[in-house]
């Protein structure tokens, strides 16, 4: 191949988007899990939905795309994200790059939980430090921003953030996506930025829910903005920076992904909305929503440390008590207003 | 916990080196000594160029640099200072001045170039070291030679004891941990040792430990106050020791240590850092490290690269040593000096409060005629991103696959590539993992742990105080029921060993048996020669404290292990 090769690993609906994007300026080696997968996708050019750029190609070996590309973007979901690692680490090197684009976390609790155990920040793990633990790979980066998948696919304007805190991944991520239609933005806080990612499919969640029930845009211009500052106290304590919120990655995406009814988060509070049980709704899904499981893993956080974020509380009711989304909704109307913002 | 014995190895260490002094690096650096200045002051002068790409930013640099330096002389003179530096500094402000009203261009370039490196080479030349054979010989035997008598005098009885042999420095402080690999390492490549700080006599210590493990002689930054005492200075000069002054925060000093200390870890001289920068002014162990000097160990293993040589001798390797002691000095005013700024006072001056050569003396008698032991545990080797390596110099990741280092400074696994925000933030990574290795090989003492216990049980007692109030609560406050003390002792104590066997931590021999034993111990050692105790048992048999101030110092040794959750 005379051009450099990117790679991504991860062939679902964000995965395919990503690596179109990528085949604008670079040869692109996709890797699909599933041999099937793969000879299926060979065969149609069709991955997801989507059509696959001419200068894709598609894989099932992880060593392959090791050893074809020094830049690498993991798009799995995170339940299945330190699995991938430990299989990629063996072939993966200290100059490789690693640009993840998984809006979840990684839970790691002891093998013997104690009686007094208390979860505390130490047993999440966001997805660049799952890549730190599991591999050799230290520059680190991930993708954050409004990137509804489907309208990638359809080639919309957009943009993205690149965070890591080294200045060399942030232009190589800006390098390989930008194109006339996809802008990219650099940030430091990689955390913040991941962060930002993984909470705002919590209120997406909220968001569709509200839709669903049938209320209009008072509301949500209502959820958003109590949305993000739940966003911002959870965020703050994991570790992320304020003004990482406030860009594209936080309230960009969160205004994008709440209003979407292609956001696999709010379909699946719009299915809650109209009845169905938290399992009834996922089954009818085909690919994962995040937020479902970070919203069990925040309420476990917020429990054992005291802490109460109103939002993620009512909506593990409703997803894991089942609660009846209405009575949550009037729960939180009835909760006495606090002080607007209070952390700027 | 089954009792470990005696976990240290006294033994003669062979020299590392076969070819003795003359082979060594430094050596060859002090013979060229001349040469060595030249070399640091042109690579500083292209650093701060790089950095002041305008004339304008270079003018105000120096400006700034001559300011600051200014107001140090007047405000804060130290007897090691050289007499004609008011001087020197208004010859720059004349030249400074006479730029201002020149226009051209050229000769202001110029005379901006003459300023620069004569200030440059000034302050080279202050950090220069001065080793010399002969002198590192004599500081050498004067400090095996006359400790061991010491030692000796008064561990046996009678006159004769100070010609006996029985005890040697080893008894008295114990070298632990990594040694073989340490001392296989120093033949493989450089080694950049990194030492906890706790006292100014560390400095002298370190310098015999090296000795000790027949290891060639360091280099070593050494705060330019400990020159101002002129038995300390003679030793230090012949230890291998550079000066490095605290005072000057100018970006033109700052670059001009980063060059002499990248430069001399180039030429393969094995180098000591206090990481840190500074004592620990609480007692806690370094949570956050300076960057400076660390980022010159990440530099030199670069270019190195750069300049092909691979891996063989030329490989950096950072080995983190923990100095544990009973008792520092210093702790009095160290703690003071901490209370008072975490109680947002902001403006201090560098002090110099070790001043005088009889408190020294004073404490190396009371040192050697008494008990306490010295313990130094010796880390595993890393390489500069903080994976450990193997006795052969072979970098491995968590999971025993081997690494090859140099691939961290390349983007394609080829072409080494010079790129300084990476290199910044690899230095934030290894200092990050030095700080988990100075906790993993920390050597829990008695002493220590009834500290830590007694000051967490007070703060738990008090929890609606704050530290300042709970610091002057009233005496009879400040006593603790010895049934109390010890049950809560065995809790934290049995968290101590499930982290020991987990390697979590590292103990001291005297931590195990019988719990009143090791608490005695531990009340016996802690601090002894303060004259106020910071912690004792009462008349009836309680356990309480002659100075809160001195208790909360030897308990922030053990504070960022999470062991208040079993107080």
């Amino acid at each position: 191949m005379s051009k450099e090769c990117v790679g991504v690993i991860g062939s679902g609906s964000f995965g395919t988007a990503v690596a179109n994007i990528l085949s604008k300026n670079s040869n692109v080696l996709l890797y699909a899990r599933n041999p099937e997968t793969v000879e299926k996708i060979s065969a149609s050019r069709i991955s997801n939905g989507q059509q696959l750029s001419e200068n894709i190609t598609i894989t099932n070996s992880l060593e392959e795309v090791a050893k074809s590309c020094n830049v690498i973007f993991p798009v799995v979901p995170s339940s299945n994200f330190r699995e991938m690692m430990r299989q990629f680490a063996p072939f993966l090197h200290p100059y490789h790059v690693l640009i993840h684009g998984t809006k979840g976390l990684d839970l790691i609790l002891p093998d013997e939980i104690p009686s007094d155990f208390k979860m505390d920040r130490s047993c999440i793990r966001t997805m660049s430090e799952v890549i730190r633990e599991e591999s050799v790979v230290v520059r680190v980066g991930c993708m954050a921003g409004p990137n509804l998948a489907k309208e990638l696919a359809l080639g919309h304007p957009a943009a993205t953030v690149i965070a890591s805190p080294f200045n060399e991944v942030i232009n190589e991520g800006k390098r390989l996506l930008r194109s006339d239609k996809f802008q990219v933005y650099g940030n430091q806080d990689l955390k913040g930025v991941e962060l930002c990612g993984v909470l705002k499919n919590i209120i997406a969640i909220a968001s569709g829910i509200i839709s669903g029930l049938g209320f209009g845009d008072n509301a949500k211009g209502l959820l958003i903005s109590r949305g993000l500052v739940e966003m911002i106290y959870l965020g703050k304590a994991l570790g992320g920076e304020i003004s990482s919120f406030i860009g594209l990655a936080g309230i960009g995406d969160l205004v994008a992904t709440a209003s979407s009814q292609t956001s696999r988060n709010y379909t699946i509070g719009f299915k809650l909305a109209q009845g169905k049980t938290m399992n009834e709704a996922i089954a009818e899904m085909e690919e994962t929503a995040e937020g479902v499981n970070t919203i069990r893993i925040i309420k476990q956080l917020a429990d054992a440390q005291g802490i109460k974020p109103l939002i993620t509380d009512m909506l593990y009711k409703i997803l894991y008590e089942d609660m009846k989304p209405l009575e949550g909704l009037s729960y939180l109307m009835k909760y006495p207003g606090n002080i607007d913002i209070d952390f700027l | 916990m089954k009792p470990i014995g005696k976990d240290y190895v006294k033994k003669k260490y062979d020299q590392v080196v076969p070819g003795g002094i003359d082979e060594w690096p430094v050596v060859s650096l002090s013979n060229n000594r001349d040469a060595f200045i030249k070399e640091v002051t042109a690579e500083s002068i292209k650093r701060i160029k790089k950095l002041t790409p305008k004339r304008s930013s270079l003018i105000e640099e120096i400006e700034t640099t001559l300011f600051r330096e200014k107001l140090r002389v007047k405000r804060n003179p130290w007897a090691v200072d050289p007499p004609d530096e008011a001087d020197f500094l208004q010859s720059i402000k004349d030249r400074l001045l006479e730029i201002s009203s020149n226009d051209d261009k050229e000769d202001i370039d110029g005379t901006l170039e003459d300023i620069l490196s004569e200030i440059i080479e000034r302050y080279a030349s202050e950090i220069a070291g001065n080793f010399k054979k002969s002198r590192f010989r004599m500081a050498r035997s004067i400090v095996t030679f006359g400790f061991a008598r010491l030692l000796n005098a008064s561990r046996a009885r009678g006159f004769w004891s100070i010609f006996s042999t029985r005890y040697s420095l080893q008894d008295k402080i114990h070298i632990t941990g990594e040694v073989e690999e340490l001392r296989t390492l120093a033949k493989k490549g450089t080694i950049i040792m990194v030492p906890t700080h706790f006292s100014n006599l560390d400095s002298i210590l370190i310098g015999w430990v090296i000795n000790a493990l027949g290891l060639p002689a360091f280099i070593y930054g050494a705060g330019l106050n400990l020159f101002n005492i002129k038995i300390f200075a003679y030793f230090m000069e012949s230890l291998g020791a550079y000066k490095v002054d605290r005072r000057k925060k100018n970006l033109l000093y700052l670059e001009t240590l980063k060059s002499y200390s990248s430069l001399a870890i180039q030429k393969g001289c094995h180098s000591l850092f206090f990481p840190g920068g500074t004592r620990s002014r609480s007692g806690q162990i370094e949570k956050r490290l300076k960057l400076g000097l660390l980022s010159t160990a990440i530099e030199a293993q670069r270019v190195n690269y750069q300049k092909g040589k691979r891996d063989g001798l030329h490989k950096i390797f950072i080995v983190p040593v923990t100095l544990n002691y009973n008792f520092v000095l210093e702790a009095p005013s160290l703690i003071r000096e901490y209370l008072r700024l975490k109680g947002q006072e902001r403006y201090y001056v560098e002090n110099d409060e070790y001043s005088t050569s009889y408190k020294i003396s004073a404490f190396l008698l009371k040192f050697f005629t008494k008990g306490s032991d010295i313990s130094v545990s010796i880390g595993r080797g890393l390489d500069v991103l903080g994976n450990y390596v193997d006795t052969d110099g072979n970098s491995y990741d968590k999971s025993g696959r081997q690494i090859d280092t140099q691939e961290y400074f390349t983007k394609d696994g080829k072409i080494i590539s010079h790129d300084q925000q990476r290199e910044d933030e690899y230095t934030r990574m290894l200092s990050d993992r030095i700080v988990e290795e100075f906790h993993r090989i920390n050597k829990v003492f008695a002493s220590h742990l009834v500290a830590f216990v007694a000051f967490e049980m007070l703060q738990k007692k008090f929890n609606k105080l704050d530290l300042y109030n709970l610091l002057r609560i009233p005496e009879e406050d400040q006593i603790i029921p010895y049934e109390e003390f010890k049950t809560v002792f065995q809790t934290v104590l049995r968290r101590v060993h499930e982290m020991y066997n987990k390697g979590e931590i590292s103990v001291s021999p005297y931590l195990t048996g019988d719990p009143d034993k090791i608490i005695a111990h531990g009340l016996a050692n802690m601090g002894m020669y303060h004259a106020k105790r910071p912690l004792i048992k009462n008349k009836k048999g309680d356990i309480s404290t002659q100075d809160l101030n001195l208790l909360f110092y030897y308990h922030n040794r053990l504070v960022g292990y999470n062991l208040e959750k079993y107080v």
